[in-house]
């Protein structure tokens, strides 16, 4: 066995699985507190990576401005999608509003590769060195700094749904909006910050993954990656869409490695978390950690 | 304690639910500290009329006044950070979320804090805020005497406790207008008299105005200061207790009184 390749390899799926965890984190806020399925997850990470490619290549920002702007376009385009879009929904069946968001993504996937062409752009080089090397392995420094947000992200979700007034009234309204409203919750406000923490922190993840592999619509992808990641956690359990994204991630990985060692199938890399989402639908339909009584779509 | 100002002026209002009249023409008013309850058989509207007051339903006509200020298409929460609270007839604590955090959901609208200098924790004044409504979360708790739950899973708790912790949430938002949705359904006697006891006393010592819908006659009759009556959607009586008692109606209707007796020559 070649353990310098296992570890390699599992040291990215550990990186990689951070990355969906914050991903399956936002697709879990807006679930829980709205009880929308949002296929135009993965956009969120494609806008949010080719606007900040925008801001670095087109207006030259150096990269912590161009990130700080495209945070703030984030937040305001969650809320706008928020308003404009889905508000209108609120009542219409839920089916209806998945529809909604399957439409979503596809014209925003339209619009990008209007906007921004169909190639594959690389990033403008953002760190002195590319690689470092830890523990004998080489590790993308674009990694090293996902793995710090993502964990930064996790600590500070855990302390907004823990200690934070929004945090609080978000729980409340996921739970029922109704009593939230008699106590003073803006029920519309908690909406339209899920959607606006979603698309931040999405963008985060996708402009992390653009500095390694280069801007284009297979970033997108990543939205149907969270679903093995969400439904292995648990679809409304915030520490279920860590752990199962972080398993996915090395489940991703490891099946590279037993492809490229024993089978020579060519693409277990792809297909592996998706034979999860199927094995885990069969014999735990509720996740590891989701709510045994949620509803399923 | 009962001032001559309306806290709550209820003009006209008829809410219908498609060919349904839930509401026809409902006329009362509630005067600042007064402990006001409203009776009546199984559909008669009561929720349906609290649902009015709180902003859950918007009626087709009439209007609905609050502290001389207009309401009537105002959101619930609006409604709740003008000072109305309330409690729900089937239990709606959040189920998952301790006592202590419950109860601090209703003190959300109070606390000024957002989440961008809630990041300052130390310095913005974030923590003496959040000690500050800790204070008065747990006055409260020691009020209603659930200091030896404050840390349990509300779904956990009996459902004298749950009760007690609903309440507990409302008066959080320390409100002038408290509507109580039946609080003393499916309690026990002695819960029955500490529920009785407790809502005396938001109404006299803590000053709040209470509307209360309740089917026990007996503690109805005993705290209220006025009663008003509702049947089919419409306000069929409305006074003191003892007038109350004293109409046929809620003779009837609730006190047991012998139809044969009473209600001879009418339709069987």
């Amino acid at each position: 066995m070649n353990w310098d390749l296992l570890g390699q390899l599992l040291m990215n799926g550990l990186i990689i699985g951070a990355l969906y965890g914050v991903v399956a984190m936002c697709f879990v806020l807006i679930y829980k507190s709205t009880q929308i399925v949002n296929f135009a997850q993965g956009e969120f990470l494609l806008i949010g990576a080719w606007v900040c490619w925008w801001f670095l290549t087109t207006w030259e920002l150096p990269f912590v401005v161009g990130f700080l702007f495209t945070l703030a376009f984030m937040t305001v385009f969650g809320i706008v999608l928020q308003t404009v879009v889905l508000r209108p929904m609120i009542g219409e069946p839920i089916i209806s509003v998945i529809m909604v968001t399957i439409g979503l993504s596809l014209f925003f996937q339209a619009g990008m590769k209007w906007i921004f062409g169909v190639n594959v752009q690389p990033f403008p080089k953002v760190f002195e060195t590319e690689t470092v090397e830890i523990f004998g392995m080489m590790i993308q420094t674009a990694y090293i700094m996902s793995l710090g947000i993502s964990l930064f992200i996790m600590i500070g979700f855990a302390w907004f749904f823990k200690s934070s007034k929004h945090g609080l009234a978000m729980r409340a309204t996921a739970f029922d909006q109704q009593v939230a409203q008699s106590l003073g919750i803006s029920v519309k406000n908690v909406f339209a910050m899920a959607w606006a923490i979603s698309a931040v922190v999405s963008a985060v993840a996708g402009v992390v993954i653009g500095i390694v592999n280069g801007v284009s619509d297979t970033l997108a992808f990543i939205g149907i990656k969270v679903f093995p990641a969400v439904i292995l956690g648990g679809l409304d359990s915030i520490i279920g869409a860590i752990v199962g994204g972080v398993i996915i991630g090395l489940l991703e990985n490891f099946a590279e490695y037993a492809d490229g060692q024993w089978f020579q199938v060519g693409n277990m890399y792809t297909i592996a978390p998706f034979y999860v989402l199927v094995i885990i639908l069969m014999i735990k339909p509720y996740g590891l950690f989701g709510t045994k009584d949620i509803e399923r779509v | 304690m009962t001032g001559q100002t309306p806290i709550l002026e209820v003009n006209d209002i008829s809410l219908r639910f498609g060919g349904v009249r839930a509401l026809s023409n409902v006329t009362f008013d509630v005067k600042k500290g007064e402990l006001f309850s409203i009776i009546g058989p199984n559909g008669a509207g009561k929720t349906s009329l609290l649902n009015c007051i709180s902003g859950r339903y918007s009626p087709q006509e009439g209007s609905i006044k609050f502290n001389g200020q207009e309401v009537t298409k105002m959101t619930p929460n609006h409604r709740a950070e003008l000072g109305m609270g309330r409690t729900f007839q089937n239990l709606a604590l959040f189920a998952h979320m301790t006592v202590l955090d419950n109860i601090m959901v209703g003190r959300h609208h109070l606390m000024k804090n957002n989440f961008l200098n809630g990041g300052l924790y130390w310095f913005g004044g974030a923590q003496k805020e959040e000690l500050l409504h800790r204070r008065e979360a747990e006055d409260i708790i020691d009020f209603l005497e659930i200091s030896h739950i404050r840390k349990s899973v509300a779904g956990t708790l009996s459902y004298g406790l749950r009760k007690r912790v609903e309440l507990a949430r409302a008066v959080a938002l320390r409100p002038d207008l408290l509507l109580l949705d039946e609080p003393m359904a499916g309690m026990n006697l002695e819960e029955k008299e500490d529920m009785a006891r407790y809502i005396c006393d938001l109404n006299e010592e803590w000053g709040m105005t209470v509307v209360m819908i309740e089917h026990d006659m007996g503690v109805v009759m005993d705290i209220s200061e006025r009663v008003m009556v509702l049947d089919f959607g419409k306000n069929i009586a409305e006074g003191l207790p003892d007038e109350i008692m004293k109409n046929d109606y809620v003779k009837r209707a609730y006190l047991g009184v012998d139809e044969d007796d009473e209600a001879e020559g009418e339709v069987a």
